[in-house]
């Protein structure tokens, strides 16, 4: 597949691999937190630990959109699904996350709610065109990335005069969550791992800019660099980074110029300030209430937000206490170091959104890398 | 099934199945006088009883049955009807058996097209007579419009095993090979190009085709290499392997590398996000042969024109875990695990 496989050659990667054998100092070690769930699954999906040196260590952050959607905006979900009015249009992924007390989409949808899965907020768009009798609500999710789609069908519902279709507003903004990890009390205590570096997020800088990541270079001193979803592209980040560390440097850096640009996609921005504004705060899973975190669309688009619309209520509800989901999004813990992983958490049933999306650490390692686990463990 | 009845011609240009279709009266017998018989007919059929006798030599035969209720009911490369026919006879040919016999069994929802009805009937009998393996005897039932989608096919398969062969799920050993008969992924994605709110345009149609001709050509390499053979369905090669690895109690070793692709199909899995290694195959099998035999039995597939592709693809390893483990084409390691969830509804 051209401009594809280029990225994906065992060749080239044996010798990045071995650029960064020869970098990195055998006297430390390094530890880089990949914010974004697309750079998790395919460091999973590659096997790039099996090419790393062991004194190199990727830490999995909290970029992936299912996982860091807290219980409580599920069970809203739900609620506005089980209205007899409402047909609720959401992503796959979001069907298994559960909510409170073992409920979850799935299980709303198998019970006789409306819900159904679509690829794009196009979808959604013509299932309310084509249905005007119901009230078509989108589940919208996702960083910086998918909200300018969201902003689009705003547009476009506006511009129809659609009455029957609104958007439950869940996106977030990457920015907040790395300042939340850098920021978080964890790290004063001294109980979160050192992080050496960020590798920046693919999709999410070319729309806002690898710019958008200046602050942590300067304010926390950390190298960062915004590096592509490929294996090749995620293998010279490891190196780039390696060579900021070695050099005392902190500063962001883009691998991904194919994509990426410092301002980002200045269309899209637009577009998404159109129609959305900030929220005072929002709830993440494993962070709390983050300020200035997440959008909701602004009050002259009042009718096309199902919050407003159907009035429901803000709920927050508690993560199963032995769910270690948290942690691991903050880069605290690892998979392994949650007591329900692989024995009550598992794909087939998640007890935390990490085990659900395939961008989840938990769910990637489960499906990918617990062979080594079984490695070690014999070793 | 009988066609001495006098009656009005069925419509089937525009006439729709209706409850009297299936209520067991004139209006079923006409169905079946008109479009059953003349698109599968054979001897048996015509004689129009309930069931269908037959002279069976003696040895070990072998029985299988299996529902199809694949949407879109027409593909690229194929119809529910061409995939009842090959998807039971591939099952028995799994066995390393001879499929003999099929019978049919249909549930139709009222209001389903006449036309659609007719066009499913002759692809599956042009299935089965291009396979050698007549529908002997069937069943139509109509239920109301809203409990069924269309139409669901469920198909019996009979067949005789040769003497001597005995493949089965449990006979995978360490230091066998896998074989693969050809490029995986292209039945999943070329149904999926035709869902309604997937619609891409694309050259791929479905691998759907009956394998019997393959594995008498393998049996005959190598009787006594063959341990086991499958057809990579619904979960793909991930599930299949899995199963074995369960059933064996053994691990595989992959390399992806040698996994036949079709760049088409690379290419539409890369834009939905899928992993071809779980897309269904309809025309594919996987057999795990003894190490020494492997390149007798691979040779025999790539002589035969449904095994072009056949690949050897990895090998088995002991392995506690019962993991199916890959080397990437990048050069690192990783499970291919179980399937979670569903990764595409209704493919077969």
């Amino acid at each position: 597949m051209k401009y594809v496989d280029e990225y994906r050659d065992g060749a080239l990667a044996r010798k990045v691999a071995a650029a960064i054998a020869a970098a990195a100092d055998p006297q430390r070690s390094y530890a880089f937190m990949e914010f974004c769930g697309g750079h998790t699954h395919a460091i999973s999906r590659y096997g790039l630990e099996d090419l790393l040196p062991g004194n190199v260590r990727m830490v999995h952050g909290p970029g992936c959109p299912v996982c860091v959607l807290p219980i409580g905006r599920i069970d809203m979900a739900i609620a506005l699904a089980s209205r007899p009015e409402v047909t609720l249009c959401t992503y796959g992924d979001l069907m298994r996350v559960p909510g409170s007390r073992g409920s979850s989409l799935l299980r709303a949808k198998a019970a006789g709610a409306d819900i159904r899965m679509v690829y794009s907020t196009l979808d959604a768009l013509a299932i309310a065109q084509a249905e005007p009798q119901r009230q078509v609500v989108f589940l919208a999710i996702g960083f910086e990335t998918t909200t300018p789609p969201t902003a689009l069908a705003i547009r476009i519902a506006a511009s129809k005069q659609l009455s029957n279709f609104s958007v439950f507003c869940n996106h977030v903004l990457t920015p907040p969550a790395i300042r939340g990890i850098l920021d978080h009390p964890d790290v004063d205590a001294g109980a979160v791992p050192q992080l050496d570096g960020f590798i920046g997020p693919a999709h999410v800088s070319a729309v806002i800019g690898s710019n958008a990541f200046a602050e942590f270079a300067e304010r926390f001193r950390k190298p960062v660099v915004v590096a592509g979803f490929e294996p090749l592209d995620v293998m010279q980040s490891i190196l780039m980074l390696i060579q900021q560390v070695n050099d005392g440097r902190h500063q962001v850096e883009n691998q991904y110029v194919r994509a990426v640009t410092p301002e980002g996609n200045q269309i899209a921005q637009a577009e998404v300030a159109s129609y959305f504004e900030l929220r005072d705060s929002f709830e993440w899973r494993g962070f709390g209430r983050v300020p200035a975190s997440g959008l909701r669309l602004k009050a002259e688009y009042a009718a096309f937000d199902a919050e407003r619309r159907f009035e429901i209520e803000e709920v927050s509800a508690p993560d199963n206490p032995a769910c270690e989901c948290g942690a691991i999004l903050r880069g605290v813990k690892r998979p392994t170091d949650c007591k329900l992983f692989g024995t009550a958490c598992t794909p087939e049933t998640p007890m935390g959104s990490c085990m659900v999306s395939s961008e989840g650490a938990c769910a990637a390692h489960w499906t990918y890398g617990r062979f080594r686990d079984h490695a070690r463990r014999v070793a | 099934m009988s066609s001495r009845i006098k009656h009005r011609k069925l419509d089937l240009k525009d006439g729709r199945v209706d409850l009297a279709h299936g209520s067991g009266g004139r209006a079923m017998a006409h169905l079946i006088a008109e479009l059953f018989q003349p698109s599968l007919d054979n001897d048996w059929l015509r004689r129009g009883n309930d069931q269908a006798a037959f002279d069976v030599a003696g040895g070990r035969m072998v029985i299988t049955t299996d529902g199809y209720v694949v949407s879109p009911l027409f593909f690229p490369g194929g119809d529910i009807g061409s995939l009842a026919v090959h998807g039971t006879i591939n099952d028995i040919a799994m066995s390393g058996a001879k499929p003999l016999y099929l019978s049919a069994a249909f549930i139709i929802e009222e209001g389903f097209p006449l036309r659609d009805l007719q066009r499913i009937a002759d692809s599956m009998g042009a299935a089965s007579r291009a396979a050698g393996v007549p529908v002997v005897t069937g069943d139509t039932k109509v239920v109301e419009r809203g409990k069924a989608d269309g139409v669901f096919i469920t198909t019996t398969g009979v067949g005789v095993v040769p003497a001597g062969l005995d493949l089965s799920a449990q006979q995978a050993q360490v230091g066998d090979k896998v074989l693969l008969s050809g490029t995986i992924g292209d039945h999943g994605v070329a149904v999926m190009s035709q869902r309604q709110n997937l619609a891409f345009e694309t050259s791929i149609v479905s691998d759907s085709a009956a394998l019997h001709g393959l594995v008498a050509a393998m049996v005959a390499a190598a009787p006594q290499a063959l341990r086991v053979m499958r057809d990579p369905t619904r979960g793909g090669l991930a599930a299949t392997l899995n199963e074995l690895a369960q059933q064996s109690g053994v691990g595989f070793r992959l390399d992806e590398q040698q996994l036949p692709v079709r760049p088409e199909v690379a290419a539409a899995c890369e834009l939905l996000g899928l992993d071809p290694l779980y897309v269904a195959n309809e025309g594919k099998l996987v057999a795990v042969v003894a190490g020494d035999a492997a390149d007798s039995v691979l040779a025999a597939m790539r002589a035969h024109p449904l095994g072009r592709d056949a690949a050897l693809i990895g090998e088995v390893v002991e392995d506690d875990h019962r993991f199916v483990q890959m080397t990437t084409s990048f050069g690192g390691g990783r499970i291919v695990d179980w399937l979670s969830g569903e990764q595409l509804p209704r493919i077969c």
